[in-house]
């Protein structure tokens, strides 16, 4: 009889325990228990979020794998897949930022190449609190560090990210890890066991007693006491974790293998249960056989430790010396742990004895879904009031936009991506900081071009319009490139979902999601969602992340943000409506988080992104930067960064939006109106821009030239604006380093 | 020619060093596994980029043990053109090949972007391509990549003219700026006494196409083909 204390230590509600106990027909034992813990905790089964994200697109005919597997898949041509996924590790990198961080990038590479996909490529999505506080900057050290630790010695390249910052952050930061990898489609892999007598195997990393109960730790709210949670936390090993990826994608090459799962959170249990169940099969594994780095461990302590690099196989029955001679090579010992069976079931045995058995159903399908209780969450009325009239009064363009080139969510992140190795495998054909992430795919003319994005200030302020916004942005930063967006992954990261305001978020956010990828055809292939994220009651602002993926027909018509040469003409695409609500100026400079986030018109947003995609191709566009935190103000400025100190000259209208002509200039420069893309082109060229512009609907007008060394910016004919180029790239670029370098001195 | 490039179990730049030899310069090149103990008749060895065996104690501490080190070591010996690039230099600083060792950078952070290096010396099998003085745009990325050895050491390095690449501007000064992590001297790479071992931080191989932002690495590959086929060099193995 197990009590009502240790039920509730192991984070099941009484009403759970019934549903335990009535799925077995009997009380379960304690390493039964531990095990439906760790099944049923929201970070595995999804059982607030799950009837949400049921609604999501997931088809199309470019999708090879939708969610449900380790990492979903999309179709790249000449009969290769696009392998990619989003996944959070937030919990652990506020309790232990390097290794939190370090083995969130483990984890997620481990997904991509379980489906026997080669990784090329790590992006990650970064949320601290305000940099002024000496903790957000401790943690953002650590996170990046750990982040370049992993993945710059397991030699798969970061190539590039967001960061924002925001107060909520400050006692749940974000660690969300986005990874891509390449495979032949007709070789993915998935993470099935099926085949009564086939054989079961142990590789990687010896089990130890770090992270039980992690996935259980991230199914919950932090509190003072949570420091004391660190034992919960794995630590990584790139070295083991590129013997690996080596070895394995070298077994998956000899036929030999029906499935391969990667054991991350929860560890053996949920591998060996989640394979079954995809197969319709049971999994009979002995522990005793399975290898671990402490002594005296029990069948509890191994099934739901979640030490890391480690991986479960099913191996073809006779097929076992081929795989385990090719583990030797990489100097890893593959153990043969047990059977698949035809019953059905989760059968653990402790040296031949029974310690464990439970019906696989229990607990994948039969665990608890839940439809929470929602509600409008009360602050969202006040804070979506914004009367410009009363803001008071508004610095002059120049300073405002100094300001908000010099804000961290804004500046050069370069402090940042220089610590990680962005170049490794020789991909890489836009570089951090220059717009999505873009790497050729060798062997093809082609490259595939990403992006990862989400804007909790505007999902805090609108979550349903916030979300969309993020997909939008995610989506247009990668036809910004050159490249047609294909497909999406998710990473949610909201509050406690058991109040109904945090749930009322959720349901809204995945509401916008789902409506902005089916207008702009990417559906969703995975993703993550991560709940809990508070302190003390302090909910983080809901999160989405997302993740697009696009190809780009040839790679070597990449664009990038930056001017190319003096005298071209600038183009404007898509229109500005002085939309202030939600903005990174409202922020920084009036110190307020109020109004609603830039309204989407999400089919002018599909017609900008397709004539994107034309003008790239055909080569009449030479660089193009989307709008979004700081208006077209920042993002003309930032098409001048980097640019060898090419400015522009350009001339925008106005906007009439408040009664103080200030404010209305500050609209028009700031405002962070969705749907536009300054792009620069040719002046021989730009005539046909602006006829293709017309023809595909997309408001176009040429705004000015490029050169000289001063950025001027005329709004409704008045020059509001006259910056040394290098003035502006100086507070910009150094802006981040600043808050570091304050520190040592 | 026949390029062999060592893959230790966490070299992580091989394919980046094979694909450079094969698709880019056409040349023929093997993949050669640190457990082996033939370099397959290669005409030059290169020890690539990465984390040779994760690391943990120093950087290349524990390559030196590989089996295939014998033959590397003999190889150069007998004066076949060796080259290391990144790890591959920190490795060949374990294995007595080049004399110096690696501290961690100035800053105490990975640090990778493009850099300038100047060609100091060019009676390298490496360099012979090249112009003195030529400044080339290369890559770094590493953490531990500061270079140090005794003062009497540098003296003997400059001496010796062995001091192949330094880090400077753009316009090929020296300065404190332009030294991205700290090395002594300015040291992005040096040779050993007889010329033939070559050893820098930078990667090369990353700057051999105009699509990754510079093929200024290119000129290392072809100094190397240049010489062996104007046979002022004798690959090691074909010697023996």
């Amino acid at each position: 009889m197990i009590e009502a204390p240790v039920i509730e230590r192991h984070g099941l509600k009484p009403d759970e325990y019934d549903r335990i106990v009535s799925l077995l027909g009997r009380e379960p034992n304690l390493t039964e228990l531990g095990i439906f813990s760790v099944m049923w905790s929201e970070h595995c089964s999804y059982k607030s979020s799950r009837v949400h994200l049921k609604t999501l697109p997931t088809d199309g005919p470019q999708v090879l794998q939708g969610p449900g597997e380790n990492a979903g898949a999309i179709d790249i041509g000449d009969g290769l897949a696009a392998v990619f996924k989003i996944e959070s590790h937030n919990h652990p990198s506020f309790i232990e930022p390097y290794q939190g961080a370090a083995t969130g990038v483990g984890g997620i590479i481990r997904d991509i190449f379980t489906m026997g996909a080669r990784p090329i490529a790590l992006m990650n999505s970064l949320r601290f609190g305000s940099l002024d506080e000496p903790g957000s900057r401790r943690i953002l050290e650590g996170v990046v560090a750990g982040i370049a630790g992993y993945g710059n010695s397991i030699g798969i390249p970061t190539i590039g990210g967001e960061i924002a910052f925001e107060p909520s952050y400050a006692g749940n930061p974000l660690v969300n890890v986005f990874c891509l990898g390449t495979v032949k489609a007709s070789d993915i892999i998935k993470g099935v066991a099926s085949g009564a007598g086939n054989a079961v195997y142990y590789v990687g990393a010896k089990t130890g007693r770090d992270g039980i109960h992690g996935a259980t730790m991230a199914s919950a709210e932090f509190d003072d006491k949570s420091a004391e949670k660190r034992p919960a936390v794995q630590v990584g090993d790139p070295f083991m974790e590129k013997l690996l990826l080596e070895a394995c994608l070298e077994v998956m090459r000899t036929d030999a293998l029906i499935g391969i799962q990667d054991m991350g959170a929860a560890g053996l249990t949920c591998s060996t249960t989640e394979m079954g169940s995809r197969g319709g099969a049971g999994i009979e594994i002995d522990v005793s056989l399975v290898p671990q780095r402490e002594s005296g461990m029990t069948p509890y302590e191994t099934m739901l430790s979640e030490s890391q690099e480690r991986m479960l196989l099913v191996v073809k029955k006779g097929r076992e010396q081929e795989v385990e001679r090719v583990f030797e090579k990489w100097d890893l010992h593959a153990v043969h742990i047990g059977e698949v069976t035809a019953d059905g079931l989760l059968r653990v045995k402790n040296r031949g004895e029974v310690v464990a058995e439970i019906p696989n159903r229990a607990l994948t399908d039969e665990a608890p879904v839940y439809r929470r209780p929602m509600e409008m969450p009360a602050y969202l009325a006040e804070v979506q009031a914004l009367d410009l009239d009363a803001l008071g009064p508004v610095p002059r363009a120049e300073q405002a936009l100094l300001a908000l080139l010099a804000s961290p969510a804004i500046a050069s992140k370069r402090w940042v991506y220089r610590q990680y190795d962005h170049m490794v495998r020789t991909n890489t054909v836009n570089l951090p900081g220059l717009g999505a992430g873009v790497v050729r795919i060798k062997g093809t003319p082609r490259a595939l071009s990403m992006s990862v994005d989400g804007n909790g200030r505007y999902c805090y302020l609108d979550p349903y319009r916030g979300a969309m916004l993020a997909v939008a942005e995610a989506a247009r930063n990668v036809a910004c490139t050159g490249a047609r967006p294909l497909g999406a992954t998710n990473c949610l990261n909201f509050g406690n979902p058991e109040r109904p305001a945090i749930m009322w978020q959720f349901a809204k956010a995945v509401e916008g999601i789902g409506v902005a990828c089916r207008a702009l055809d990417v559906p969703i292939t995975g993703g993550n969602v991560s709940l809990y994220n508070e302190t003390d009651g302090n909910p983080i602002y809901p999160t989405p992340v997302i993740g697009v993926v696009g190809m780009l027909e040839h790679a070597d018509r990449v664009l990038s943000r930056r001017f190319q040469a003096a005298g071209d003409a600038v183009i404007l695409l898509g229109d500005g409506f002085g939309e202030l609500g939600g903005s990174e100026l409202l922020k920084v400079v009036c110190g307020l988080v109020r109004g609603a986030p830039p309204a989407l018109d999400l089919k002018a947003e599909r017609a900008l992104q397709e004539l994107l995609v034309t003008l790239a191709q055909s080569q009449l566009i030479r660089s193009a930067h989307d709008c979004s935190d700081g208006g077209i103000a920042v993002t003309l400025a930032e098409c001048c960064f980097d640019a060898d100190g090419t400015a522009a000259d350009v001339a925008i209208d106005g906007v009439d939006v408040a009664r103080d002509e200030r404010v209305n200039v500050a609209a028009a420069l700031f405002g962070e109106s969705a749907s536009r893309v300054v792009v620069s082109a040719a002046p021989g060229a730009a005539p046909k821009v602006l006829e293709l512009a017309a023809a595909a609907g997309v408001p176009g007008r040429l705004i000015g030239r490029t050169g000289g060394d001063v950025l001027r910016i005329a709004v409704a004919g008045r020059v509001a604006v006259e910056l040394p180029i290098h003035d502006a790239e100086d507070a910009w670029a150094t802006a981040l380093e600043r808050y570091f370098a304050r520190r040592v001195a | 020619m026949k390029i062999a490039v060592i893959v230790f179990p966490g070299s992580n730049c091989d394919h980046d060093a094979y694909h450079a030899a094969t698709d880019v310069l056409g040349e023929s090149a093997d993949l050669v596994w640190h457990k082996d103990a033939d370099l397959k008749g290669a005409d030059v060895v290169v020890l690539p980029g990465g984390f040779a065996h994760g690391d943990y104690l120093r950087t290349g501490a524990m390559a030196r043990f590989s089996p295939i080190m014998r033959e590397v070591q003999a190889f150069a010996s007998r004066g076949g053109p060796v080259l290391g690039i990144c790890n591959g230099f920190q490795v060949m600083l374990e294995a007595g090949l080049l004399p110096g060792a690696m501290l961690r950078n100035r800053d105490l952070k990975f640090l990778c972007e493009h850099v300038h290096i100047r060609v100091e010396q060019i009676d390298t099998p490496f360099t012979a391509a090249c112009r003195r003085g030529q400044v080339l745009t290369i890559p770094i990325a590493h953490g531990e990549g500061n270079y140090f050895a005794e003062p009497d050491v540098i003296a003997r390095l400059e001496k010796n003219r062995q001091i192949v690449f330094r880090y400077t501007t753009a316009g090929g000064e020296v300065t404190e700026a332009a030294n991205p992590n700290g090395s002594a001297a300015s040291i992005a790479g040096i040779c050993n006494e007889a010329r033939n071992v070559v050893g820098l931080m930078p990667h090369p191989e990353r700057a051999c196409e105009s699509i990754l932002g510079s093929a200024d690495g290119l000129v290392i590959f072809q100094s190397v083909m240049q010489s062996l086929k104007s046979g002022a060099l004798v690959g090691g193995t074909r010697q023996a």
